[in-house]
């Protein structure tokens, strides 16, 4: 009788490519239903737009580079990278912000470098770096929330809301506006109490931002369900939520005109949440192990909290993000684990082993 | 010494040696002043011009000067020449001169042109090297060009705005605006869209070469028409 002998890995698991990324569409649901409820329909057609778009690009430059097309497409990637890029970019933007920026993702960002596997830097924060800084005035008109559009006026309807996008009918008045973010980084020369009160942005909310509660919490919510499914770790949501915590702990400078902000607001308003657990848990442009992973959120979270407190932009996220995946290898370079049956780690570099 | 052709020197600046597109020299104005095609082509000019200039010198006087200072005799001689071209910027087109500002003096250090000076002009005659001069500096100068019209276009949605400054008031009504007259795409005229443009073109010139290697391979490759039949039985007469 013979053993029949396998190599390694020895642990399988059920997860594959399309499975997790199904998996993460499904969880970005409760935020963008919380987007939905608050803003109106622009970020369902965000997203719905920037799939089809992105599905397009995908199936074309695969077919350029001769490879499978339904093969590429069936890992739901493309798909993954247009849903947040959908979901980040401000409700009832023009079609074209949209478009655009879909294309950049996945063609410059994502198939330029190889595909799947192969981009250094997260595709859907490259896109939409790219309109942030082509085209500022479309890309800070943000929606006002639920509570704060003037009494008797709505959200504009599913069908109204695709003439605005697409006929580039302008959204009735009060429709837009800042975000709690962008008011708070402009209310120099009132105290932070001064400015929840007279803000309706804050007065009007539970804790953090009247909407943005609600679209941080949708994510928090999906986030949890994807660390519960072990679709990633703990390390990198932790490590950037944590850090700009602490960040913003050891700066709130007890509410005076000059603090930057308290540490709810951080963690609840923007794209805080959205970032910590569907952005930078992307495998492909995050750090590696799982002590990397903790230093990459750190990172992020570090450089989020410095830009939005003294930088020009009211959120960075999408900075922050890109630019701890430059640092990314490097972070790699030292937090090698250490290998089984070895007694130190070994750094990447090192060619021998001994 | 050894043997050129003026077809090869051509083909080598232009084409199969280009500065910035296969050296990738020179690539700092290359990415900066490429915004918009007239200060594509303001720099061009002045690069080309003292690229001429140099590489005739420094042919000329290739004999006399010793190895250990060869360096330092053509950076001078470089300079030499960019201060003209500076000069005649700042009396013919001022205002271009003061568009492109600190890039022009910079020109001293664009190592396409030391390269030149050093790798061509120092070991050939003096005619082959003023050619090599002038075929460097004009691929220099297409590249410059493509790079800062696909920027203006994209950047601005216009081409060949403000040719006045270079070719005087006639030049005026040159400018075309195909995408109407909002239009702006920003990142297209700030550094990352040089990164972004000069890296297509790069692909797109290894993908033109490509497909040249591809086409005369296979006619490198071809079988020979008709079959080859050997005569095994009889007499050879």
């Amino acid at each position: 009788m013979a053993f029949k002998q396998v190599s390694s890995p020895h642990a399988h698991a059920a997860q594959n490519t399309s499975l997790v990324m199904k998996l993460v569409v499904l969880a970005t649901i409760p935020g963008l239903l919380a987007l939905t409820w608050q803003f109106g329909w622009g970020s369902f057609i965000n997203v719905v737009l920037a799939s089809v778009t992105a599905v397009c690009c995908e199936a074309l430059i695969v077919k350029m580079r001769g490879r499978s097309i339904s093969f590429y497409l069936g890992d739901y990637s493309a798909v993954v990278t247009a849903v947040l890029l959908g979901l980040a970019l401000p409700p009832l933007a023009p079609w074209w912000i949209v478009v655009v920026g879909t294309v950049f993702s996945i063609v410059v960002a994502k198939q330029l470098y190889g595909g799947l596997g192969y981009n250094p830097f997260n595709p859907a924060m490259v896109g939409y770096v790219v309109l942030l800084i082509s085209f500022p005035i479309q890309m800070t008109t943000w929606v006002a929330p639920l509570a704060l559009l003037p009494v008797g006026t709505a959200h504009p309807g599913l069908i109204e809301s695709l003439q605005i996008v697409f006929a580039g009918y302008s959204p009735a008045d009060g429709v837009t506006g800042a975000t709690p973010l962008d008011v708070f980084k402009h209310s120099s020369g009132l105290l932070v109490d001064q400015v929840y009160d007279r803000e309706p942005l804050f007065n009007q909310a539970m804790f953090a931002g009247a909407g943005w509660e609600w679209v941080n919490l949708g994510f928090l919510l999906g986030g949890i369900i994807l660390l519960s499914q072990r679709i990633f770790t703990w390390h990198g949501p932790v490590g950037m939520l944590g850090a700009l915590a602490l960040m913003s702990i050891i700066f709130w400078d007890s509410g005076s005109s000059s603090s930057p902000g308290s540490a709810l607001m951080h963690l609840f308003s923007g794209a805080s949440m959205m970032g910590a657990f569907f952005i930078l848990t992307d495998p492909v442009s995050s750090a590696v192990s799982n002590r990397g992973r903790l230093l990459f959120g750190v990172l992020i979270g570090v450089l989020v909290y410095i830009i939005r407190a003294w930088g020009n932009y009211p959120d960075a996220v999408a900075f922050a993000v890109l630019l701890a995946n430059f640092a990314a290898p490097f972070i790699d370079n030292y937090t090698l684990p250490r290998t089984y049956g070895h007694t130190d780690r070994r750094r990447a570099t090192e060619k021998e082993e001994d | 010494m050894s043997e050129v052709s003026v077809s090869e020197i051509t083909k080598n600046g232009l084409w199969t040696n280009n500065p910035a597109l296969v050296q990738l020299l020179g690539l700092c104005p290359l990415l900066a002043v490429t915004g918009s095609v007239v200060n594509a082509l303001g720099l061009g000019l002045a690069t080309m011009m003292v690229l001429i200039g140099s590489n005739t010198i420094v042919s000329l006087i290739r004999n006399h000067v010793s190895d250990a200072v060869r360096l330092p005799a053509f950076v001078i001689i470089i300079a030499a020449f960019v201060t003209c071209a500076e000069l005649l910027m700042k009396a013919y087109t001022y205002d271009l001169y003061q568009i492109l500002g600190i890039f022009i003096p910079l020109i001293v250090t664009n190592c396409a042109i030391l390269g030149r000076a050093e790798a061509f002009a120092s070991k050939h005659h003096v005619g082959y090297a003023a050619l090599d001069g002038l075929m460097m500096g004009l691929g220099f100068l297409l590249v410059l060009v493509a790079l800062g019209a696909i920027r203006e276009l994209f950047g601005q949605g216009t081409l060949f705005a403000s040719m006045h400054l270079l070719f005087g008031p006639i030049a005026s009504t040159w400018m075309l605006q195909p995408f109407g007259e909002n239009y702006s795409f920003l990142i297209a005229v700030l550094p990352p869209g040089a990164f972004l443009v000069t890296g297509l073109l790069i692909a797109g010139k290894n993908a033109i070469d490509a497909s040249i290697k591809r086409r005369t391979d296979k006619l490198k490759d071809s079988p020979v028409k008709g079959a080859k039949r050997i005569r095994t039985t009889g007499h050879i007469s």
